[in-house]
Formats: structure tokens, C-alpha cells, sequence
């Protein structure tokens, strides 16, 4: 029997986990997925919101602010690329001034630190390669930037080598609730049986919920698309460049990324099929179209990539946080829509008080180790690499040449707390592939290094999910009656 | 201290190293990124490299092993698996300095009096061109495919589409259908290829593989792997027209869709980029803008045949020999700039300068479409003619090469344009 069952390995669920390893409790989290963090923390904004957007007396507006203070303190310990660059929202017209003036306001009631509204001449001072379009601004201080992704993987490591089970490629198939209040978990992987039951399963949150009950709300899942480009580009602007929200959402956002990139998008659609990341040509024009609104020096020809991500939107104005009043240990985290990344520590933190109000007393263990070190070849000063290398040769062979990641980080990988088990597992893991060529070079010498370590062959080496094979077979490799019997 | 470091063991760095050593040159040193010299040759196994230079059909390991042959006839130092992370060029004819990383040597900065940049050029990805759709496995850029199939032994997909006609798109449609795979479409934006007539021909053609011009791919599709892919007919104005769909079921998409010149070091060395080429601008000698660095081969400007990279390592390699024997050459009397006028799309070099030893000078350049007769025309600042070259038929696909003569170049204006001109028959 567990204490508690988190379903939903994304950067909500492990900052749960994450919260309830300090607690003497028996935790298991269940991923889907054949890695962690694979839907909508892989794929976003990457930005930890100051926290102005959300009304007041929202659960979203108290907890991005609680998370975006939580969220330094976590990265600065778990060795997680964060950057306080500060936000501004960009206003074009006398109407969005008025917004601005608003979101001030707002962001003073929601307790936002430091905010301040900047003047045409002050904003481009701040930022040269603004549009002289633009008239005003609001400037957030605390907003910052930051690899989502690997966030999440710091607090799930964190919480594994602290105790926590963690199960991929286990999605719940059926929700039981037996007597005395405590529940039973149906996967492939076998049955679970837990007192407390977490879901934090984002856009199939809801496909989760009705695994145990009917539910009142709506996912209304919306797909967000992206640019990401070249490092070249990284430094056009040093803060995150928003528009005043409208009615489209918040709007297209320009910004430097934690690996030195630039990111621009996205858009908002809403979509039925929640696995289609798709892009499209309207899409990326609507996001390429807004971008150079804000910012029309971007040079589109240095994009590297595009992406999508699909929002997990309801249709409730706020997150959805809470005991189901018929089965008080089943806790929902649903509907974490953006500030939702901003948001998780804290999420993670309401998560362990709801699993106290179920009944579980939460006990600090006596010991919790709450550090965590990563290499990363290029940050080294030439004394450190050479230490490094005298240790480990591997850390003196480049793989990846467009980041400069070494094989002995993309060993690191795939050996972790919670190791890399595909392509993209290693790519987010230690960035090899993240670059320019993306991966056109190092992605043969990558695969030949997983199917070293795990010793697997080569043929059996996965991009992502399963079915996303990438070599079909050897060559000349002889039909079946020909050849020698 | 080295007199010359060459950056990439590839056909560039090797003609160059081995022309400096041959110049007289006696420490040199070749990093080289792979776990052998040869750079991409290694894995270009099909024939046709070296019918200028050895008047021989090699295929591309033939090829290379030609030049590491030379190569390990020289004491030239190679350090293989080796990157180099970072040139910081010497002030006032201080050495320059190149940082550079592996296992057994560990992190190290060399110095040295000249520098070769040959480090070639990378594949444009997906991104570059945003193609619309999902993002499953199965889409590889044709090179990296290449190196799959004809080095580590293995076939990325069964039924194939290529986007692209430049030639390792190409040379890759025969490659793959002779190993099994099925190849349905080589697909093209633009009205005319970018690649060899020669590898239309005998990659396509003899194949059966229909190659569509002025079409693109509008849509993938395929959660995990590829499944389907959308290719559509473009307008003039290379925008999909509505109601041209045409859908394939395949499971790989290869990308043959442009070259780049891979230039990280040396804007990381503050040596001004060409935005035409991607290239460094050079003089005729190869050199760049910063005193005895050079540059040569696709890492300048991305080349049609590997005997022409030849070529020009070694002009580049003699020229950092006689950087490093006697300092700056003698001092340039004037300098001429070079610019592409009409129908032109880049020269190399950018400027020449003229010595009181009057030498002619080799132009490089690309046109900017297919034309029958045609003549190269140069002209200077005043207008007057300097040179003219007649050509009977001219293609983006192919580089195209002019010599202009010692007293063209005494008395021209600078800049001289390079231009074409169609002759109507």
C-alpha cells in the first residue's frame, strides 16, 4: 500500500514528488509516458512569469507568485538553468497603455515585487531593438527564463534518490475506490494500491478523472506554435518581450532562452486531437507576423526548429486544486494552464497540504538531500575541463559540436537517477542535438553511444514514444531463403 | 609553436596542409573533428569525384585516400577526434591562438603563426525552412542518412520522399533504391535543380523517380513515425497553390535542401562573414581580413565539385606558407573590390589586391539561373569592359569560374562587377 499515488510525470507532478520525498511517506509516481515531462513541459514558453497576468484572488495569481519566488531558490539548489531577465509587456496604443496601467494594478494586488511603467524613451533605452512602434511598458523584474524541461527532471531526480518510485510507461488504464477511502491503479505494469491519489496527468487530466467519476468541467486542450532560433540570434533582446493580452491570450512573446536561443510564439488554437503537435503555415506566419510587431529586427532565416505544445485549458477560469468532495484522498491538479510551469513549486507545495487535510500526517524525514550537480562541459573554466578530462577522457570527446556536448554528459544521460532511454531523452537531457544542425552530425555517434550503454542494438533506439523507430534495418541483411541456409 | 594549424581534415585541410609542407613549411598540425581524415568524402562511396584533378573516376574515399596518402608522405602532425572550440587571432603579429580539446591531450591552447580554416559546411535542417506538419521520427537531412547507410551500415526507412534536388538528395535517391528502398518523389521548390545535370540523370532518370519541379512538401504527418507526407505545386512567388495536394504514404522524408558554410570559429574569431556566401571574405590569396588566417573550400563558399576545393586549399595553403616564411607579402599597390551584378549571386574572392608582380586572378561565383548561351562579363567602376567569357549554357548547380588576366586587372577601377549576359541565338 502507498501513501501517495502522483499520476503524471510532468513538471506538476514532479514538483509533488518533489515536495512529498521530504514527507515519511511511501510516494510512486506513474508516467505514461516512456520519459518524463513528454507533453506540455517540454513544449512552452519556457518563461517563470512575475506574476501581474492572473485577477486577483485567483488560485493562479497566488501561486505564480509563491512559485516564481520557490522556483530560484529550487534551480539554484538542483543545478537547473534559471535566469531572472526580467519581463516587459510592450504596449502600442493609448488602449494598451490603459492595460498596462492595468496589469500594474493588478500585479500590485497579486503582491508582484518591483513592477514599474516605462516610458516610450525608457523602454528603448532597456531594449534598442524594440519596435519604435512601441509607446510603453510594464517591467517585471522577477520574471525569468528557464529549461522547463530540465526542471522537471531536477525535481524528479531529486525526489527519486530521496525515496520516490518512479514508473514510466505506466499510464492508469482504471481508477478503483476500495473501502476505507483508499483506491486501486490499474497499468500495464500491474495494479497499485495507494490511500491518496494525485492527478496531475495535464491535457488527459480529465481522462484520469473519470477513471474513478464524473466530472463537472471541460478540458478544452489548445495548441500553442513556436520558432526557436539560432544563437546568433539569442542576444536580439535581453528581457521577455509580451504584447498586451487580448482576447487571443497573452499573446506572441519574444525572448532569449537559458541555452542562448530565441524564442518566438505562440499562437493559440484549439485542437481535438491531443497528441497532433503539429505546425502549421498559418500558424508559424500568425507567430513569425507578431513577433516582428514587437521586435522587427528577427532574422526568421536563423530558425533552427519549430515546435508546438498543447495547452491543458479548461473551461474554468482558474487552476482546478482540490480533494473530489466525494473521495477525499483523490486530489486534483488540473486545468494548469500558463502560469502553470511559474506555478508548480507552489502547485507541489498546496499538493503535500491537500494530502495532510486527506489525513496523511506529513513527518520530515530526517534526512533529505536536496542537491543536485550537473557537468556541463562548456561552462568549465580550461583548468576545470582539464580535470574533468584527466578524471574521464570521455569528457575530452565532443559529440555534439553546435552546443560542444561531450560523450562522457551523454553518458551522464543515460545513466542519471532517472536515465535517458531515446534520442530526444538524451537531447533534453544534456542538449546534444539541440543545435543548429540539429543533430544531423552527432545524432549516428549518439545512437551508437545508447546502444553501447544500454546495450541495445541500434535498430531499437527510439526518437520518442514507442513506434518513433529511426533505423529500419541493416543493410544487406539477407532475405529470409536466400542466400546460405 | 606551429607555423600552421589547418582546421578540418577534410579535402580542404588536407590539400592545404600538404601544399604548405610542400612550400616548406615543417610544423604543421591538422585537428580534425572524426575519428579519421576525409572528412564527408568517407562517406560519399559512389564514383565521379576527381575527373578534373586526376582525370580518373574515384569514388569519395578514393579520393581522400589520395591526398591522406600524400598527406603521410609529409611529417604534418594530425590530431584526430580532436575539436577545436575557439581561434583568437594575435594582435600586431603576435602568434594566434587556437583552443582546441580531446581525450588524451585534454583542454589546450596552441599557438601558432598561420591559420587554415577548412572546417566545410552543414546540411540545412528542417527548421531552416519551416516545413509545416508533426515532428515524428524519419526525417533526416540526406547527408546524415548517407552516413547511416554507407558508414554505419543501416537504411533509415523503406519508403522514401526527398525535398530537394541538390546533389546528395540526389546521389541518396539512387542509394537508397538500390538498397531496397522505395523512393517516390524527389521534390523541388524552385523551377530548375539545384544539383549536377549529370546527377538528374543518372540518379533520377535511370530510375524512374519522378522529380517535381516547382512543388513542396505543405504537410507531414505521423505521431511516431512518418506516415504520409503532402506535396503541393508552388506559384512563382513559391507559395503553395490551394487544390495541388498531392499525398504520398511513405515513412522518411530526406532534406537535400541547401549547404552552409559552418562558421562558428571564425565569427567567434571577429573575421567578418559574407552574408552572400556564409563564407569568410577573402583576397585572392585566400587570406581573410585578419593577417595569416585563411580560409578555403566549403567553409568559404560551399563548392559543386571536391577538385575545385582542391585547388583552392592549395592556393591557400601556399599562401599561408608564404605568410608564415616571409611575413606580410610585399605591400599592395591598390585593392580591387569585387561585386556580383546581374545574374550573379556571390564572388570569391571579395577583394583582390595588386601587387607590383602583375598575377591574374581567380573569380568563383554562382549564377542565379538556368540560361543557354551566355557570356561572363567584368566591368569596372568606369564602365569599361576588362574581360568577357562565353559559356554555352550556365546552371546555379554548377560553380562557375573565370580567370581575369594581369593587365585586364592593372588599369581597372575598382570595383569590378561580374555580370551575365544571356545571347540570345
Amino acid at each position: 500500500m502507498y501513501d501517495v499515488i502522483v499520476i503524471g510525470c510532468g513538471v506538476v507532478g514532479a514538483a509533488t514528488a518533489y515536495r512529498l520525498a521530504r514527507y515519511r511517506l511511501r510516494v510512486a509516481v506513474l508516467e505514461a509516458c516512456n520519459d518524463v515531462a513528454n507533453g506540455t513541459t517540454k513544449a512552452n514558453s519556457a518563461i517563470i512569469h512575475a506574476g501581474y497576468d492572473p485577477e486577483p484572488g485567483t488560485l493562479m495569481a497566488a501561486l505564480n507568485v509563491e512559485g516564481n519566488r520557490m522556483t530560484a531558490e529550487i534551480c539554484r539548489k538542483l543545478d537547473v538553468p534559471f535566469r531572472r531577465c526580467g519581463s516587459l509587456v510592450v504596449g502600442f496604443t493609448p488602449a494598451d497603455r490603459a492595460m498596462l496601467e492595468t496589469l500594474y494594478q493588478r500585479g500590485v494586488a497579486n503582491g508582484v515585487p518591483e513592477l514599474s511603467l516605462l516610458s516610450g524613451e525608457e523602454v528603448h533605452t532597456l531594449e534598442p531593438a524594440l519596435s519604435p512602434e512601441v509607446c510603453g511598458a510594464l517591467l517585471a523584474p522577477t520574471a525569468g527564463i528557464i529549461d522547463p524541461w530540465g526542471f522537471a527532471l531536477a525535481m524528479i531526480e531529486t525526489a527519486v534518490q530521496n525515496g520516490v518510485e518512479l514508473h514510466r510507461s505506466c499510464p492508469v488504464t482504471a481508477i478503483t475506490a476500495l473501502p476505507e477511502g483508499n483506491f486501486r491503479l490499474s497499468t500495464p505494469k500491474g495494479s497499485f494500491e495507494t490511500r491518496c491519489v494525485i492527478n496531475a496527468a495535464g491535457v488527459d487530466a480529465d481522462r484520469v478523472h473519470r477513471l474513478l467519476e464524473p466530472i463537472h468541467w471541460k478540458m478544452t486542450p489548445n495548441r500553442g506554435e513556436y520558432y526557436l532560433l539560432d544563437k546568433s540570434e539569442g542576444s536580439l533582446v535581453d528581457h521577455v518581450i509580451f504584447q498586451c493580452p487580448g482576447p487571443e491570450g497573452k499573446g506572441v512573446l519574444v525572448s532569449p532562452t537559458v541555452h542562448g536561443n530565441l524564442i518566438a510564439g505562440p499562437n493559440a488554437e484549439p485542437v481535438t486531437d491531443r497528441l497532433d503537435l503539429g505546425n502549421t503555415a498559418d500558424g508559424l506566419n500568425f507567430v513569425r507576423a507578431r513577433a516582428l510587431k514587437s521586435v522587427p529586427g528577427i532574422h526568421f532565416r536563423q530558425n533552427i526548429r519549430n515546435f508546438s505544445g498543447i495547452r491543458a485549458n479548461t473551461d474554468q477560469g482558474d487552476f482546478l486544486i482540490g480533494a473530489s468532495p466525494n473521495h477525499p484522498g483523490f486530489i486534483d491538479l488540473a486545468g494548469i494552464k500558463s502560469p502553470g510551469l511559474s506555478s508548480a513549486p507552489a502547485i507541489g507545495k498546496r499538493a503535500a497540504e491537500l494530502v495532510a487535510e486527506a489525513g496523511l500526517p506529513l513527518e520530515e524525514k530526517a534526512e533529505f538531500l536536496d542537491e543536485r550537480h550537473v557537468v556541463r562541459f562548456r561552462h568549465l573554466s580550461p583548468e576545470e575541463k582539464n580535470a574533468l578530462i584527466a578524471k574521464d577522457p570521455r569528457y575530452g570527446r565532443v559529440i555534439c559540436r553546435c552546443e560542444t556536448i561531450t560523450e562522457g554528459e551523454i553518458v551522464d544521460a543515460l545513466h542519471g537517477p532517472v536515465p535517458a532511454c531515446t534520442v530526444n531523452g538524451v537531447k533534453r537531457r544534456c542538449n546534444a542535438g539541440m543545435g543548429r544542425c540539429q543533430g544531423g552530425f552527432c545524432g549516428p555517434r549518439v545512437q551508437e553511444i545508447i546502444a553501447r550503454e544500454l546495450g541495445v542494438p541500434p535498430t531499437e533506439i527510439l526518437l520518442e514514444q514507442e513506434g518513433s523507430w529511426l533505423l529500419a534495418c541493416e543493410t544487406k541483411q539477407p532475405k529470409e531463403g536466400s542466400g546460405h541456409v | 609553436m606551429y607555423e600552421l594549424i589547418v582546421i578540418g581534415g577534410g579535402p580542404a585541410g588536407l590539400a592545404a596542409a600538404c601544399k604548405a609542407w610542400e612550400e616548406g613549411l615543417r610544423h604543421i598540425l591538422v585537428l580534425e573533428r572524426d575519428q579519421e581524415l576525409g572528412g564527408i568524402l568517407n562517406q560519399c562511396i559512389h564514383n565521379g569525384f576527381g575527373l578534373q584533378r586526376f582525370k580518373e573516376e574515384l569514388t569519395g574515399p578514393e579520393y581522400a585516400g589520395r591526398f591522406i596518402g600524400m598527406l603521410q608522405k609529409t611529417g604534418v602532425e594530425v590530431r584526430l577526434d580532436t575539436m577545436a572550440l575557439q581561434i583568437v587571432p594575435g594582435q600586431d603579429g603576435a602568434p594566434h591562438q587556437v583552443h582546441a580539446v580531446n581525450g588524451k591531450n585534454g583542454y589546450q591552447v596552441l599557438e601558432t603563426r598561420a591559420v587554415v580554416l577548412a572546417m566545410g559546411c552543414r546540411e540545412r535542417t528542417r527548421g531552416a525552412i519551416s516545413i509545416p506538419g508533426e515532428r515524428p521520427a524519419g526525417i533526416f537531412t540526406a547527408g546524415a542518412a548517407q552516413r547511416y547507410l554507407n558508414i554505419e551500415g543501416y537504411m533509415v526507412g523503406r519508403r522514401v520522399i526527398i525535398l530537394g534536388s541538390g546533389d546528395i538528395g540526389l546521389i541518396m535517391a539512387r542509394r537508397m533504391t538500390l538498397e531496397g528502398a522505395k523512393v517516390l518523389a524527389c521534390v523541388e521548390l524552385l523551377p530548375y535543380s539545384s544539383g549536377l545535370t549529370r546527377n538528374i540523370v543518372q540518379c533520377l532518370n535511370d530510375y524512374d523517380i519522378p522529380l517535381y519541379l516547382s512543388h513542396t512538401i505543405t504537410d507531414i504527418r505521423g505521431h511516431n513515425r512518418v506516415e504520409q507526407v503532402t506535396v503541393s505545386e508552388v506559384g512563382p512567388d513559391r507559395r503553395p497553390i490551394p487544390g495541388t495536394e498531392m499525398v504520398f504514404d511513405c515513412d522518411t522524408v530526406l532534406l537535400s535542401v541547401g549547404l552552409l558554410p559552418e562558421n562558428e570559429l571564425t565569427r567567434g574569431a571577429g573575421i567578418d562573414i559574407d552574408p552572400r556566401t556564409s563564407g569568410a571574405k577573402v583576397y585572392e590569396n585566400m587570406e581573410t581580413a585578419v593577417p595569416g588566417i585563411f580560409a578555403c573550400g566549403n567553409v568559404l563558399h560551399v563548392h559543386d565539385l571536391v577538385d575545385y576545393v582542391s585547388a583552392e586549399s592549395e592556393r591557400a595553403g601556399a599562401a599561408a606558407a608564404a605568410y608564415v616564411k616571409t611575413g606580410r607579402e610585399e605591400a599592395a599597390l591598390r585593392t580591387i573590390a569585387l561585386q556580383n551584378g546581374e545574374g550573379i549571386t556571390y564572388t570569391v574572392p571579395q577583394q583582390i589586391r595588386l601587387e607590383a608582380r602583375p598575377r591574374p586572378a581567380e573569380v568563383f561565383f554562382r549564377v542565379n539561373r538556368v540560361t543557354g548561351a551566355a557570356a561572363l562579363v567584368a566591368e569596372d567602376a568606369a564602365g569599361r569592359e576588362v574581360a568577357r567569357f562565353r559559356r554555352g549554357h550556365l546552371a546555379p548547380g554548377e560553380m562557375e569560374h573565370i580567370v581575369l588576366p594581369a593587365a585586364a586587372l592593372q588599369d581597372a577601377a575598382s570595383p569590378l562587377t561580374i555580370r551575365m549576359e544571356e545571347v540570345s541565338q
